[in-house]
Protein backbone atom coordinates (compact mmCIF):
# COMPACT_ATOMS: atom_id res chain seq x y z
CA UNK A 1 0.00 0.00 0.00
CA UNK A 2 1.08 3.48 -0.66
CA UNK A 3 1.29 6.05 1.86
CA UNK A 4 -0.61 9.51 0.80
CA UNK A 5 2.63 11.90 -0.46
CA UNK A 6 3.20 13.78 2.21
CA UNK A 7 6.47 15.02 0.77
CA UNK A 8 8.22 17.66 2.37
CA UNK A 9 10.55 20.61 0.82
CA UNK A 10 13.87 20.92 2.29
CA UNK A 11 14.12 23.50 4.97
CA UNK A 12 10.21 23.38 5.98
CA UNK A 13 10.52 20.89 8.48
CA UNK A 14 12.80 23.42 10.20
CA UNK A 15 10.40 26.29 9.96
CA UNK A 16 7.75 23.37 11.40
CA UNK A 17 10.32 22.43 14.20
CA UNK A 18 10.24 26.59 14.86
CA UNK A 19 6.90 26.82 15.46
CA UNK A 20 6.71 23.77 17.73
CA UNK A 21 10.10 25.44 19.88
CA UNK A 22 7.76 28.03 22.00
CA UNK A 23 5.14 25.07 23.21
CA UNK A 24 7.76 22.65 23.83
CA UNK A 25 9.90 25.28 25.69
CA UNK A 26 6.96 26.66 28.40
CA UNK A 27 6.38 22.75 28.29
CA UNK A 28 9.99 21.34 29.07
CA UNK A 29 10.53 23.99 31.35
CA UNK A 30 7.58 24.17 33.56
CA UNK A 31 5.59 20.71 33.18
CA UNK A 32 8.73 18.58 32.27
CA UNK A 33 11.65 19.43 34.68
CA UNK A 34 9.26 20.42 37.40
CA UNK A 35 8.23 16.75 37.50
CA UNK A 36 11.63 15.19 37.44
CA UNK A 37 12.94 17.82 40.25
CA UNK A 38 9.55 16.16 42.21
CA UNK A 39 11.31 12.89 41.65
CA UNK A 40 14.61 14.52 43.69
CA UNK A 41 12.70 16.26 46.21
CA UNK A 42 11.04 13.72 47.17
CA UNK A 43 14.44 11.91 48.06
CA UNK A 44 15.03 15.42 50.23
CA UNK A 45 13.80 16.76 53.77
CA UNK A 46 13.29 20.86 53.57
CA UNK A 47 11.62 22.88 55.58
CA UNK A 48 11.20 25.99 52.69
CA UNK A 49 13.37 28.41 55.07
CA UNK A 50 16.24 29.40 52.42
CA UNK A 51 18.97 29.17 54.87
CA UNK A 52 18.96 25.77 55.35
CA UNK A 53 19.97 23.71 53.33
CA UNK A 54 18.21 20.65 51.57
CA UNK A 55 19.20 17.19 53.24
CA UNK A 56 19.46 13.95 51.21
CA UNK A 57 17.41 10.87 53.00
CA UNK A 58 17.45 9.00 50.08
CA UNK A 59 13.99 6.65 50.76
CA UNK A 60 13.27 7.64 54.24
CA UNK A 61 10.24 9.96 52.85
CA UNK A 62 8.84 6.42 51.73
CA UNK A 63 9.46 4.43 54.48
CA UNK A 64 8.10 7.00 56.97
CA UNK A 65 5.00 7.54 55.73
CA UNK A 66 3.78 3.63 55.36
CA UNK A 67 5.40 2.43 58.62
CA UNK A 68 4.77 5.80 61.05
CA UNK A 69 2.43 8.28 59.21
CA UNK A 70 -1.16 7.38 60.10
CA UNK A 71 -3.06 10.33 58.53
CA UNK A 72 -1.59 8.93 55.45
CA UNK A 73 -2.69 5.70 55.32
CA UNK A 74 -5.91 6.85 56.13
CA UNK A 75 -6.13 10.03 53.38
CA UNK A 76 -4.69 6.40 51.44
CA UNK A 77 -7.50 4.95 52.69
CA UNK A 78 -10.00 7.99 52.37
CA UNK A 79 -9.08 8.57 48.55
CA UNK A 80 -9.93 4.96 47.69
CA UNK A 81 -13.10 4.72 49.49
CA UNK A 82 -14.23 8.01 47.63
CA UNK A 83 -12.71 6.99 44.75
CA UNK A 84 -14.99 3.69 44.37
CA UNK A 85 -18.17 5.34 45.70
CA UNK A 86 -17.94 8.06 42.90
CA UNK A 87 -16.83 5.68 40.13
CA UNK A 88 -19.89 3.30 40.93
CA UNK A 89 -22.36 5.60 41.40
CA UNK A 90 -21.27 8.53 38.91
CA UNK A 91 -20.66 5.72 36.40
CA UNK A 92 -23.88 3.76 37.10
CA UNK A 93 -26.25 7.29 37.27
CA UNK A 94 -24.44 8.57 33.92
CA UNK A 95 -24.94 5.38 32.25
CA UNK A 96 -28.62 4.77 33.53
CA UNK A 97 -29.17 8.50 32.15
CA UNK A 98 -27.55 8.10 28.79
CA UNK A 99 -29.75 5.21 27.98
CA UNK A 100 -33.01 7.22 28.97
CA UNK A 101 -31.40 10.54 26.77
CA UNK A 102 -30.01 8.56 23.99
CA UNK A 103 -32.41 9.48 21.37
CA UNK A 104 -32.38 13.51 20.24
CA UNK A 105 -36.01 14.98 21.29
CA UNK A 106 -36.73 18.23 22.70
CA UNK A 107 -37.33 16.53 26.24
CA UNK A 108 -34.04 14.29 25.60
CA UNK A 109 -31.79 17.64 24.56
CA UNK A 110 -33.03 19.93 26.93
CA UNK A 111 -32.66 17.31 30.12
CA UNK A 112 -28.81 16.67 28.95
CA UNK A 113 -28.38 20.00 28.87
CA UNK A 114 -29.65 20.85 32.40
CA UNK A 115 -27.37 17.53 33.27
CA UNK A 116 -24.87 18.87 32.47
CA UNK A 117 -25.00 22.50 33.75
CA UNK A 118 -22.91 21.73 37.11
CA UNK A 119 -20.12 20.98 35.12
CA UNK A 120 -19.56 24.31 33.87
CA UNK A 121 -19.56 25.61 37.77
CA UNK A 122 -16.29 26.05 39.65
CA UNK A 123 -15.67 23.41 42.67
CA UNK A 124 -15.56 25.90 44.48
CA UNK A 125 -18.69 27.14 43.51
CA UNK A 126 -20.52 24.00 43.64
CA UNK A 127 -18.35 23.47 47.54
CA UNK A 128 -20.66 26.42 48.54
CA UNK A 129 -23.50 25.38 47.63
CA UNK A 130 -23.57 22.18 48.96
CA UNK A 131 -22.19 23.04 52.29
CA UNK A 132 -25.44 25.51 52.38
CA UNK A 133 -27.52 22.26 51.91
CA UNK A 134 -25.58 20.74 53.99
CA UNK A 135 -25.66 23.12 56.82
CA UNK A 136 -27.47 20.72 60.03
CA UNK A 137 -29.66 23.88 61.08
CA UNK A 138 -30.62 25.95 58.53
CA UNK A 139 -29.90 23.79 55.47
CA UNK A 140 -32.49 23.09 52.62
CA UNK A 141 -31.57 19.04 53.31
CA UNK A 142 -32.38 19.11 57.00
CA UNK A 143 -35.14 21.60 56.57
CA UNK A 144 -37.07 19.40 54.46
CA UNK A 145 -36.37 16.41 56.15
CA UNK A 146 -37.76 17.71 59.46
CA UNK A 147 -40.18 18.90 57.43
CA UNK A 148 -41.34 15.74 56.33
CA UNK A 149 -40.87 13.91 59.74
CA UNK A 150 -38.14 12.58 59.36
CA UNK A 151 -35.81 14.33 62.18
CA UNK A 152 -33.75 11.30 62.90
CA UNK A 153 -32.43 11.58 59.81
CA UNK A 154 -31.56 15.28 59.69
CA UNK A 155 -27.99 14.41 60.52
CA UNK A 156 -24.54 16.68 60.57
CA UNK A 157 -23.68 15.79 57.22
CA UNK A 158 -20.72 17.62 56.99
CA UNK A 159 -19.16 17.78 60.86
CA UNK A 160 -19.78 14.19 61.60
CA UNK A 161 -16.61 12.20 60.79
CA UNK A 162 -19.06 8.68 60.01
CA UNK A 163 -20.94 10.84 57.27
CA UNK A 164 -18.75 13.65 55.84
CA UNK A 165 -16.82 11.28 53.56
CA UNK A 166 -20.45 10.09 51.83
CA UNK A 167 -21.58 13.59 51.88
CA UNK A 168 -18.85 14.85 49.58
CA UNK A 169 -19.36 11.76 47.08
CA UNK A 170 -23.07 12.99 47.11
CA UNK A 171 -21.35 16.40 45.70
CA UNK A 172 -18.81 15.42 43.35
CA UNK A 173 -21.73 12.74 41.70
CA UNK A 174 -23.82 15.69 41.57
CA UNK A 175 -21.11 17.70 39.71
CA UNK A 176 -20.03 15.42 37.38
CA UNK A 177 -22.82 12.80 36.27
CA UNK A 178 -24.33 15.24 33.60
CA UNK A 179 -20.87 15.05 31.65
CA UNK A 180 -20.10 11.40 32.12
CA UNK A 181 -23.64 11.03 30.74
CA UNK A 182 -22.91 13.22 27.39
CA UNK A 183 -19.79 10.69 27.17
CA UNK A 184 -21.97 7.94 27.12
CA UNK A 185 -24.66 9.37 24.87
CA UNK A 186 -22.01 9.97 22.24
CA UNK A 187 -20.58 6.00 22.74
CA UNK A 188 -24.23 4.66 22.60
CA UNK A 189 -25.53 6.80 20.00
CA UNK A 190 -22.73 4.86 17.63
CA UNK A 191 -24.61 1.34 18.20
CA UNK A 192 -26.07 0.33 14.45
CA UNK A 193 -29.75 0.62 15.29
CA UNK A 194 -30.38 -2.35 13.73
CA UNK A 195 -28.99 -4.60 16.76
CA UNK A 196 -31.85 -2.91 18.57
CA UNK A 197 -34.61 -3.80 16.10
CA UNK A 198 -33.25 -7.55 15.56
CA UNK A 199 -32.91 -8.02 19.54
CA UNK A 200 -36.82 -6.50 19.86
CA UNK A 201 -38.25 -8.80 17.16
CA UNK A 202 -36.34 -11.70 19.33
CA UNK A 203 -38.71 -10.23 21.64
CA UNK A 204 -35.91 -8.82 23.99
CA UNK A 205 -36.89 -6.65 26.91
CA UNK A 206 -35.38 -3.60 27.55
CA UNK A 207 -33.21 -5.38 30.38
CA UNK A 208 -32.46 -7.57 27.92
CA UNK A 209 -31.45 -4.97 25.66
CA UNK A 210 -29.21 -2.88 27.36
CA UNK A 211 -27.63 -6.32 29.09
CA UNK A 212 -26.63 -8.19 24.95
CA UNK A 213 -26.35 -4.93 23.32
CA UNK A 214 -26.24 -1.43 24.86
CA UNK A 215 -23.77 -2.76 27.71
CA UNK A 216 -21.42 -4.91 26.18
CA UNK A 217 -21.14 -2.42 23.00
CA UNK A 218 -20.28 0.40 25.62
CA UNK A 219 -17.72 -1.26 27.10
CA UNK A 220 -15.01 1.09 25.27
CA UNK A 221 -17.12 4.03 26.65
CA UNK A 222 -16.99 2.60 29.70
CA UNK A 223 -13.63 2.66 30.17
CA UNK A 224 -13.24 5.96 29.62
CA UNK A 225 -15.58 7.13 31.91
CA UNK A 226 -14.13 5.12 34.63
CA UNK A 227 -10.85 6.44 33.98
CA UNK A 228 -11.28 9.74 34.13
CA UNK A 229 -13.83 9.18 36.92
CA UNK A 230 -10.95 7.76 39.09
CA UNK A 231 -8.75 11.05 37.79
CA UNK A 232 -11.18 13.08 38.91
CA UNK A 233 -11.21 11.46 42.67
CA UNK A 234 -7.65 11.96 43.35
CA UNK A 235 -7.69 15.72 41.70
CA UNK A 236 -11.05 16.68 43.64
CA UNK A 237 -8.62 19.05 45.80
CA UNK A 238 -11.21 22.25 45.53
CA UNK A 239 -14.31 20.65 46.54
CA UNK A 240 -13.20 18.89 49.12
CA UNK A 241 -10.74 22.05 50.17
CA UNK A 242 -13.92 24.09 50.17
CA UNK A 243 -16.55 21.82 51.59
CA UNK A 244 -14.43 20.38 54.81
CA UNK A 245 -10.51 21.00 54.33
CA UNK A 246 -9.96 17.23 54.89
CA UNK A 247 -12.14 17.45 58.32
CA UNK A 248 -13.79 16.26 60.78
CA UNK A 249 -11.47 14.59 62.38
CA UNK A 250 -8.80 14.00 59.03
CA UNK A 251 -12.23 11.94 57.97
CA UNK A 252 -12.27 13.72 54.44
CA UNK A 253 -8.61 14.01 54.50
CA UNK A 254 -7.10 12.76 50.79
CA UNK A 255 -3.91 12.57 49.32
CA UNK A 256 -3.76 15.80 47.47
CA UNK A 257 -5.58 18.11 50.22
CA UNK A 258 -3.21 16.38 52.60
CA UNK A 259 -0.08 17.02 49.99
CA UNK A 260 -1.33 20.52 50.50
CA UNK A 261 -1.56 20.69 53.94
CA UNK A 262 2.38 19.23 54.79
CA UNK A 263 3.88 21.21 51.74
CA UNK A 264 1.89 24.67 52.69
CA UNK A 265 1.53 24.27 56.48
CA UNK A 266 4.14 21.75 57.78
CA UNK A 267 6.59 22.84 55.00
CA UNK A 268 7.76 19.43 54.85
CA UNK A 269 8.52 19.98 51.05
CA UNK A 270 10.59 17.09 50.62
CA UNK A 271 7.97 14.99 52.36
CA UNK A 272 4.63 16.38 50.49
CA UNK A 273 7.06 15.42 46.85
CA UNK A 274 7.48 12.24 48.03
CA UNK A 275 3.39 11.82 48.78
CA UNK A 276 3.00 13.50 45.35
CA UNK A 277 5.01 10.53 43.66
CA UNK A 278 2.93 8.17 45.51
CA UNK A 279 -0.30 9.63 44.38
CA UNK A 280 0.70 9.30 40.76
CA UNK A 281 1.95 5.89 41.01
CA UNK A 282 -0.92 4.99 42.48
CA UNK A 283 -3.26 7.03 39.98
CA UNK A 284 -1.17 5.73 36.70
CA UNK A 285 -1.77 1.94 38.02
CA UNK A 286 -5.21 2.19 38.77
CA UNK A 287 -5.75 3.77 35.48
CA UNK A 288 -3.54 0.98 33.51
CA UNK A 289 -5.57 -2.18 35.86
CA UNK A 290 -8.90 -0.32 35.14
CA UNK A 291 -7.94 -0.50 31.19
CA UNK A 292 -6.57 -3.82 31.35
CA UNK A 293 -9.88 -5.40 33.01
CA UNK A 294 -12.45 -3.38 30.74
CA UNK A 295 -10.63 -3.98 27.38
CA UNK A 296 -10.34 -7.95 28.30
CA UNK A 297 -13.88 -8.10 28.90
CA UNK A 298 -14.39 -6.39 25.47
CA UNK A 299 -12.08 -8.70 23.81
CA UNK A 300 -14.13 -12.05 25.61
CA UNK A 301 -17.51 -11.09 24.46
CA UNK B 1 -45.84 0.78 31.45
CA UNK B 2 -43.78 0.69 35.27
CA UNK B 3 -40.48 0.93 32.74
CA UNK B 4 -41.84 4.35 31.92
CA UNK B 5 -43.12 5.60 35.21
CA UNK B 6 -39.57 4.72 36.83
CA UNK B 7 -37.94 6.41 33.80
CA UNK B 8 -40.10 9.61 34.35
CA UNK B 9 -39.87 9.50 38.20
CA UNK B 10 -35.95 9.10 37.63
CA UNK B 11 -35.30 11.57 34.99
CA UNK B 12 -37.59 14.14 37.03
CA UNK B 13 -35.51 13.60 40.45
CA UNK B 14 -32.20 14.36 39.25
CA UNK B 15 -33.82 17.22 37.19
CA UNK B 16 -35.38 18.57 40.58
CA UNK B 17 -31.81 17.52 42.16
CA UNK B 18 -30.51 19.98 39.81
CA UNK B 19 -32.76 22.26 39.57
CA UNK B 20 -33.45 23.21 43.39
CA UNK B 21 -30.14 23.76 44.40
CA UNK B 22 -29.39 26.18 41.43
CA UNK B 23 -32.90 28.24 42.15
CA UNK B 24 -31.99 28.43 45.79
CA UNK B 25 -28.96 30.07 44.85
CA UNK B 26 -30.34 32.58 42.07
CA UNK B 27 -33.62 33.18 44.00
CA UNK B 28 -31.20 33.45 47.17
CA UNK B 29 -29.12 36.04 46.02
CA UNK B 30 -32.20 38.45 45.84
CA UNK B 31 -33.44 37.45 48.80
CA UNK B 32 -32.75 38.53 53.23
CA UNK B 33 -31.05 35.83 55.35
CA UNK B 34 -33.75 34.95 56.95
CA UNK B 35 -35.93 34.45 53.97
CA UNK B 36 -33.34 31.91 52.45
CA UNK B 37 -33.65 29.98 55.53
CA UNK B 38 -37.21 30.26 56.19
CA UNK B 39 -38.42 30.18 52.86
CA UNK B 40 -35.73 28.58 50.44
CA UNK B 41 -37.72 27.94 47.24
CA UNK B 42 -40.02 31.09 47.40
CA UNK B 43 -39.94 33.55 44.77
CA UNK B 44 -38.06 37.01 46.51
CA UNK B 45 -40.67 39.68 47.42
CA UNK B 46 -39.08 42.00 45.20
CA UNK B 47 -36.22 41.37 42.41
CA UNK B 48 -34.29 44.35 44.32
CA UNK B 49 -30.33 44.10 44.21
CA UNK B 50 -29.73 45.18 47.36
CA UNK B 51 -27.00 41.98 47.72
CA UNK B 52 -25.39 42.73 44.99
CA UNK B 53 -24.97 46.65 45.77
CA UNK B 54 -23.53 45.30 49.19
CA UNK B 55 -21.05 42.82 47.36
CA UNK B 56 -19.30 45.50 45.20
CA UNK B 57 -19.82 47.84 48.06
CA UNK B 58 -17.47 45.66 50.08
CA UNK B 59 -14.94 45.73 47.60
CA UNK B 60 -14.44 42.23 46.65
CA UNK B 61 -15.91 41.91 43.04
CA UNK B 62 -13.90 44.37 40.62
CA UNK B 63 -10.38 43.30 41.45
CA UNK B 64 -10.93 39.95 41.59
CA UNK B 65 -13.18 39.89 38.90
CA UNK B 66 -10.81 41.74 36.95
CA UNK B 67 -7.88 39.40 37.76
CA UNK B 68 -9.92 36.45 36.66
CA UNK B 69 -10.85 37.93 33.56
CA UNK B 70 -6.94 39.11 32.59
CA UNK B 71 -5.64 35.42 33.89
CA UNK B 72 -8.46 33.51 32.23
CA UNK B 73 -8.04 35.69 28.89
CA UNK B 74 -4.30 35.54 28.28
CA UNK B 75 -3.94 31.62 29.55
CA UNK B 76 -6.47 31.01 26.81
CA UNK B 77 -5.23 32.54 24.59
CA UNK B 78 -1.62 32.13 24.25
CA UNK B 79 -2.25 28.18 25.38
CA UNK B 80 -4.91 28.13 21.85
CA UNK B 81 -1.96 29.95 19.82
CA UNK B 82 0.81 27.88 20.74
CA UNK B 83 -0.94 24.71 21.10
CA UNK B 84 -2.09 25.04 17.63
CA UNK B 85 1.60 25.97 16.27
CA UNK B 86 3.22 23.10 17.74
CA UNK B 87 -0.04 20.50 17.11
CA UNK B 88 0.23 21.63 13.24
CA UNK B 89 4.17 21.08 13.30
CA UNK B 90 3.34 17.85 15.05
CA UNK B 91 0.78 16.80 12.40
CA UNK B 92 2.88 17.87 9.18
CA UNK B 93 6.61 16.70 10.94
CA UNK B 94 5.92 12.87 9.12
CA UNK B 95 9.71 12.70 10.61
CA UNK B 96 10.84 11.33 13.44
CA UNK B 97 11.48 14.39 15.34
CA UNK B 98 7.32 15.36 15.04
CA UNK B 99 6.91 11.34 16.40
CA UNK B 100 9.11 12.15 19.22
CA UNK B 101 7.79 15.85 20.38
CA UNK B 102 4.38 13.92 20.24
CA UNK B 103 5.54 11.20 22.88
CA UNK B 104 7.18 14.37 24.79
CA UNK B 105 4.10 15.76 24.74
CA UNK B 106 1.76 13.09 25.86
CA UNK B 107 3.89 12.31 28.57
CA UNK B 108 2.15 15.28 30.03
CA UNK B 109 -1.35 13.66 29.36
CA UNK B 110 -0.15 10.88 31.31
CA UNK B 111 1.27 12.71 34.35
CA UNK B 112 -1.19 13.93 36.66
CA UNK B 113 -0.87 17.91 36.88
CA UNK B 114 -0.63 17.68 40.66
CA UNK B 115 2.99 16.52 40.61
CA UNK B 116 3.91 19.39 39.87
CA UNK B 117 2.70 21.33 42.58
CA UNK B 118 6.08 21.53 44.98
CA UNK B 119 8.39 22.06 42.50
CA UNK B 120 6.78 24.93 40.56
CA UNK B 121 5.85 26.76 44.05
CA UNK B 122 9.58 26.42 44.61
CA UNK B 123 10.16 27.34 40.86
CA UNK B 124 8.28 30.66 41.40
CA UNK B 125 9.29 31.84 44.60
CA UNK B 126 12.80 31.60 43.10
CA UNK B 127 11.63 33.32 40.05
CA UNK B 128 9.56 35.40 41.78
CA UNK B 129 6.51 34.53 40.01
CA UNK B 130 4.82 34.73 43.21
CA UNK B 131 1.68 36.98 43.42
CA UNK B 132 1.61 37.43 39.71
CA UNK B 133 -0.73 36.98 37.35
CA UNK B 134 1.77 36.55 34.84
CA UNK B 135 3.04 33.41 36.91
CA UNK B 136 -0.37 32.06 37.11
CA UNK B 137 -1.18 32.69 33.21
CA UNK B 138 2.11 30.65 32.55
CA UNK B 139 0.99 27.74 35.11
CA UNK B 140 -1.76 28.01 33.06
CA UNK B 141 -0.20 27.54 29.78
CA UNK B 142 2.36 25.02 31.00
CA UNK B 143 -0.63 22.49 32.45
CA UNK B 144 -3.23 22.73 29.55
CA UNK B 145 -0.85 22.33 26.46
CA UNK B 146 -0.29 18.73 26.61
CA UNK B 147 -4.31 18.27 26.86
CA UNK B 148 -4.49 21.48 23.60
CA UNK B 149 -2.40 20.01 21.63
CA UNK B 150 -3.04 16.21 21.74
CA UNK B 151 -6.63 17.58 20.91
CA UNK B 152 -5.89 19.60 18.04
CA UNK B 153 -3.14 17.40 16.74
CA UNK B 154 -5.98 14.86 16.03
CA UNK B 155 -7.99 17.13 14.21
CA UNK B 156 -5.41 18.34 11.93
CA UNK B 157 -4.46 14.80 11.34
CA UNK B 158 -7.64 14.28 10.31
CA UNK B 159 -8.11 17.01 7.81
CA UNK B 160 -7.49 16.05 4.02
CA UNK B 161 -3.63 16.06 3.52
CA UNK B 162 -4.38 16.91 -0.51
CA UNK B 163 -5.09 20.34 0.77
CA UNK B 164 -1.78 21.05 2.45
CA UNK B 165 -0.34 19.27 -0.68
CA UNK B 166 -2.12 21.85 -3.12
CA UNK B 167 -0.87 24.73 -1.26
CA UNK B 168 2.35 23.54 -0.92
CA UNK B 169 3.21 23.09 -4.79
CA UNK B 170 1.38 26.70 -4.88
CA UNK B 171 4.51 27.46 -3.04
CA UNK B 172 2.65 28.18 0.30
CA UNK B 173 5.27 27.70 3.09
CA UNK B 174 3.99 26.11 6.15
CA UNK B 175 3.74 29.26 8.09
CA UNK B 176 1.23 30.50 5.13
CA UNK B 177 -0.57 27.00 4.66
CA UNK B 178 -0.99 26.98 8.98
CA UNK B 179 -2.27 30.81 8.78
CA UNK B 180 -4.71 30.19 5.76
CA UNK B 181 -5.58 26.75 5.79
CA UNK B 182 -5.26 24.82 8.67
CA UNK B 183 -6.58 27.77 11.15
CA UNK B 184 -9.61 28.43 9.34
CA UNK B 185 -10.61 25.01 8.73
CA UNK B 186 -9.74 24.25 12.82
CA UNK B 187 -12.36 26.97 14.21
CA UNK B 188 -14.67 25.17 15.80
CA UNK B 189 -12.16 22.20 17.44
CA UNK B 190 -10.19 25.80 18.37
CA UNK B 191 -13.17 27.06 19.92
CA UNK B 192 -14.22 23.34 21.69
CA UNK B 193 -10.98 23.91 22.92
CA UNK B 194 -10.79 27.01 24.35
CA UNK B 195 -14.00 27.01 25.72
CA UNK B 196 -12.55 23.77 27.54
CA UNK B 197 -9.55 25.81 28.95
CA UNK B 198 -11.35 28.85 29.82
CA UNK B 199 -13.77 26.85 31.91
CA UNK B 200 -10.55 24.87 33.66
CA UNK B 201 -8.65 28.60 33.78
CA UNK B 202 -11.43 30.40 35.24
CA UNK B 203 -12.55 27.65 38.11
CA UNK B 204 -8.93 26.78 39.19
CA UNK B 205 -8.39 27.34 43.22
CA UNK B 206 -5.19 25.10 43.88
CA UNK B 207 -2.23 27.03 42.06
CA UNK B 208 -3.86 30.27 42.93
CA UNK B 209 -4.43 28.96 46.49
CA UNK B 210 -0.72 28.53 46.44
CA UNK B 211 0.77 31.00 44.48
CA UNK B 212 -1.30 33.89 45.41
CA UNK B 213 -1.54 35.70 49.16
CA UNK B 214 -1.64 39.48 48.06
CA UNK B 215 -5.11 40.89 48.37
CA UNK B 216 -4.96 43.07 45.30
CA UNK B 217 -3.58 39.68 42.77
CA UNK B 218 -6.61 37.47 43.77
CA UNK B 219 -9.42 35.82 41.74
CA UNK B 220 -12.47 35.25 42.08
CA UNK B 221 -12.13 31.20 43.30
CA UNK B 222 -10.02 32.53 45.71
CA UNK B 223 -12.60 35.61 47.21
CA UNK B 224 -15.04 32.87 47.51
CA UNK B 225 -13.61 30.69 49.67
CA UNK B 226 -12.20 34.07 51.74
CA UNK B 227 -16.44 34.37 51.66
CA UNK B 228 -16.65 31.16 53.36
CA UNK B 229 -15.19 32.21 56.47
CA UNK B 230 -15.89 36.23 56.62
CA UNK B 231 -19.97 35.25 55.85
CA UNK B 232 -20.28 31.83 57.73
CA UNK B 233 -24.13 31.13 57.03
CA UNK B 234 -24.71 34.74 55.49
CA UNK B 235 -26.21 33.13 52.75
CA UNK B 236 -27.62 36.14 51.28
CA UNK B 237 -23.92 37.25 50.37
CA UNK B 238 -21.74 33.78 49.42
CA UNK B 239 -25.39 33.18 47.23
CA UNK B 240 -24.81 36.58 45.60
CA UNK B 241 -20.96 35.80 45.23
CA UNK B 242 -21.57 32.62 43.88
CA UNK B 243 -23.98 33.94 41.18
CA UNK B 244 -21.72 36.91 40.29
CA UNK B 245 -18.80 34.57 39.84
CA UNK B 246 -20.54 31.77 37.47
CA UNK B 247 -22.24 34.41 35.75
CA UNK B 248 -19.78 34.38 32.74
CA UNK B 249 -19.87 30.54 32.45
CA UNK B 250 -23.70 30.54 32.77
CA UNK B 251 -23.83 33.12 29.90
CA UNK B 252 -21.88 31.40 27.67
CA UNK B 253 -23.11 28.12 28.39
CA UNK B 254 -26.48 29.12 27.52
CA UNK B 255 -25.16 30.84 24.35
CA UNK B 256 -22.70 28.19 22.55
CA UNK B 257 -24.78 24.87 24.24
CA UNK B 258 -23.00 22.47 21.70
CA UNK B 259 -19.78 23.75 21.73
CA UNK B 260 -19.38 23.78 25.72
CA UNK B 261 -20.43 20.36 25.92
CA UNK B 262 -18.42 19.13 23.33
CA UNK B 263 -15.04 20.48 24.54
CA UNK B 264 -16.08 19.62 28.10
CA UNK B 265 -16.43 16.16 27.19
CA UNK B 266 -14.05 15.92 24.04
CA UNK B 267 -10.76 16.97 27.14
CA UNK B 268 -12.16 14.16 29.22
CA UNK B 269 -12.26 11.58 26.60
CA UNK B 270 -9.14 12.92 25.18
CA UNK B 271 -7.30 13.08 28.68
Amino acid sequence: MRKPKNVIRKGESKILLLMALPAFAIYAVLYLYPALSNLLWATRRWDGNPESEPEAVGFRNFTYMFTNDDVFIQSLGNNFRFMILVVIFQTGFSLLFATYLTKNTRTTIFLRTLYFFPTILSSVSVGLIWLALYDPNYGFINASLNALGFESLALNWLGDSRYALYALAVTQVWFHTGQMMVIYVAGLQQIPQELYEAAQVDGASKWQQFKHVSWPMALPTTAVVVAYTTIQTFRAFDLVYTMTNGGPLNSTEILVTLIYRNAFFGYQYGYAAAQTVVLVVVVLSLTWLQRRTLRLDYGAK
Amino acid sequence: MIYKTIKGFLLSVFALAIIIPCSIVIMGAFKTDLKIISEPLALPESWNFDNFKRLVDSGSVYTPAKNSIIVAFFSVFITLFLASLAAFAIARLITVTGKVLFVLFSVGLAIPGQVNIIPIYLLFVDLGLTNSLTGLVLVNIALTLPISIFIMSAFFRDLPKEMFEVAGIDGAGPWRVYRSIALPLSRPAIGATGIFLFVICWNDLLYPLMLITREDKKTLPLTLIDFRGEYLTEYSMIFTAILVASLPMIIMYIAFQRSFIAGLTQGAVKG
